[in-house]
């Protein structure tokens, strides 16, 4: 059994499974966030009745995250529900806004987008928050109302996305029905050489199958170029799993997962047992792809789907409005460090913004100096409008007054974000061209789509 | 229920992802407050380009569509995983929607939801209908027959997803079907 079986057996209390299996499978951690959660609740409670109550208020976690730093009464109100639910259901892990239990959340626009406005329980991006607060762990199944939950397969565990109404269902009973997905083999080989990044890999694979090349699929990234990836790094490749359709992404279980589920679990209170899986060594694939990652340059996914792949040395020709940085695979604090390692003592030409995916990554920003400077102030001395609101911000356009929303037609951005599709950063005639962190933060610098070797420090 | 649905159709072309069939801006409704489930239906499919598609599937000031069917090339629900896509279309008045192919969430929660019947069609209708030719869609014959011409293509039948979506989806399919107890 490849990765994705050998998991899905387990949670369905099966010897084995195969590809193609229907099974009943339990459920470790039901994930939901403002724009999902609200829907959700409203499907259990209409479904289970009003007094009903949650199969285990220690294994839902609640991560408000989407519409937050908006001045938007019906997205504040979705953060209510939330809170009611919590207190009605006395939910263990909830990320709340603010720190009163029974108040209500109401964004101040007055006080602009860029200053703090939330308390001390908020965690931010629903998949970055996930694995440092303690709730990924190696051979779990988490399923979540968002489809970028296939982040949290680089902890070795079965994390995919799900509608409301089959989240409603993992709310009162902790099952689901799945279907075991056939798997495609991607062997990282080699490591990366200076200026790419993990989102070249992701960029680099998904431009190879289509991205629908995985739809109903599970992608196993395994080899020996994996042992040369950060928890970061595999998080923003198994991210986008679902950007080339696949039902989960995956990596293999080593010594840097422990180390990360170990730190966590035990700095937040969670359960630390797990028990990671291992392939069988006859497991079987649907297909197999060899990634040399030596060989990969930055690449760009163009408008209008995150398959239309091209080289960054290519596209010099591209002239851009606009640059961001952030989102649950492009904002953590490693995104921002090669960020500013292209921008430090340089400054931007186009309007570039910067959002954190969590307060936890504002605060590395803000305290992890380089030379005298944080990483923080190399950023907005560089130009960068920096947010300490971390959130999905206008990764998905949002609100119309999101911070770094496209509310122009025409405006074309380069992104370190993970969907490009027509409107999807707000205006539907604008355009979104994905890069990592480093591409982003040398075309900023130029105005142009453009290749970070090319300004590279020696 | 009903074996056959007949109407005009609403054709777009590939990849169509979930934040065109309903942009993340009117995320702030929740399907199951039912002014808002109406309010969804209002803005189905208004994130595609008018560049692109200058018919728009709901007219401005409707809460309705006047096209039951939607004729889609590959891939269509594509992205986001947000159970709105569906349910902004099914409370527009969709029905159906023939698609090439369809991305595995979408899928999902249309069964799940029971808000339309994903119909997955073997030729590739988005080149050979164009927006407002009539067609009639037989779900137990698997086909659909096109008005103009009488040309009639075939659709991979539904299978086990027809009584869940007949129902009205999947709790209510298991209630029906005793795997879950009925409502008191």
């Amino acid at each position: 059994m490849t990765l994705t079986e050998k998991i899905l057996a387990r949670a369905a209390g099966k010897a084995s499974v195969r590809a193609g299996d229907n099974v009943w499978v339990n459920a470790d951690i039901l994930m939901t966030h403002d724009v999902c959660g609200p829907g959700t609740i409203g499907v259990f409670h209409r479904e289970f009745g009003r007094d009903a109550k949650v199969w285990d208020r220690d294994r839902v976690v609640i991560i408000p995250d989407h519409y937050i730093f908006t001045a938007d009464s019906k997205s504040n109100r979705n953060v209510d529900i939330l809170r009611d639910f919590v207190r009605e259901q006395g939910i263990t892990y909830f990320y709340d806004v603010i720190d009163d239990p029974n108040g209500s959340w109401r964004f101040d626009p007055g006080r602009g987008p860029l200053k703090r406005q939330y308390g001390s329980q908020y965690a931010g991006v629903c998949h970055t928050a996930l694995p440092q607060k303690g709730h990924t762990r190696p051979g779990e199944v988490l399923f979540g109302t968002d489809s970028h939950t296939c982040m949290a397969g680089a902890f070795n565990e079965f994390a995919t996305g799900i509608g409301n109404t089959d989240a409603g269902f993992v709310m009162g009973t902790g099952k689901l029905l799945l279907k075991v997905p056939e798997t495609m083999r991607f062997r990282l080989e080699g490591r990366l050489q200076p200026g790419v990044m993990a989102k070249d890999i992701i960029l680099h694979i998904i431009g190879e199958i289509g991205f629908d090349g995985a739809t109903y699929r599970a992608m196993q990234f395994d080899g020996d170029g994996v042992a040369g990836l950060s928890m970061d790094d595999r998080m923003t490749v198994a991210n986008m799993a679902i950007e080339a359709g696949g039902k989960n992404g995956i990596f293999p279980f080593d010594a840097r997962t422990a180390e990360y589920v170990e730190a966590r679990t035990k700095l937040n209170g969670t359960r630390q047992t797990y028990e990671p899986v291992e392939p069988d060594r006859d497991q079987k694939f649907i297909y197999e792809l060899v990634v040399e990652l030596d060989k990969l340059e930055p690449t760009v996914a163009c408008h209008p789907d995150p398959g239309q792949r091209k080289k960054a040395k290519e596209l010099s020709s591209i002239r851009l409005d606009r640059a961001y940085v952030g989102s649950c695979t492009g904002g953590k604090t490693s995104d921002f460090v090669e960020f500013a390692r292209v921008l430090r003592g340089k400054r931007v030409v186009i309007d570039t913004f910067g959002v954190p995916a969590t307060p936890e990554i504002v605060h590395d920003l803000q305290n992890t100096r380089w030379g005298g400077r944080t990483i923080w102030d190399i950023l907005v001395d560089a130009g960068v409008r920096m947010t300490e609101n971390a959130g999905c911000a206008a990764c998905l356009g949002g609100p119309v007054d999101t911070f770094g929303r496209i509310n122009q037609p025409g405006l074309k951005c380069i992104s370190a974000t993970n969907r490009n599709f027509p409107g999807r950063m707000g205006d539907k005639e604008s355009q979104v061209f994905l890069a990592s962190p480093a591409t982003v933060a040398a075309s900023a610098l130029t105005g142009r789509i453009t290749d970070p070797r090319e300004l590279l420090p020696a | 229920m009903q074996n056959v649905i007949t109407g005009p159709v609403y054709v777009v072309r590939d990849n169509i992802d979930t934040d065109q069939i309903i942009p993340a801006q009117y995320l702030n409704l929740v399907p199951t407050i039912p002014e808002e489930y109406e309010k969804l239906g209002s803005f189905a499919l208004c994130g595609l380009p008018e560049s692109l598609y200058p018919i728009r599937y709901v007219r401005e000031g409707q809460l309705d569509s006047e096209y039951p069917i939607v004729v889609a090339g590959r891939n269509f629900g594509c992205g986001s995983s947000r159970e709105h896509a569906p349910i902004a279309l099914g409370s527009a008045g969709c029905e159906v929607v023939l698609a090439e192919s369809f991305a595995r969430i979408f899928f999902r929660n249309c069964v799940a939801t029971g808000e339309l019947y994903p119909c997955e069609s073997t030729a590739r209708l988005c080149e050979l209908l164009k927006t407002g030719d009539i067609v009639s869609v037989d779900l137990d014959a698997a086909t659909v027959r096109v008005a103009a011409t009488g040309d009639v293509h075939s659709f991979k039948p539904l299978g086990d997803v027809r009584p869940v979506v007949d129902a009205g989806g999947i709790f209510n399919y298991a209630r029906q079907s005793g795997m879950i107890p009925a409502r008191q």
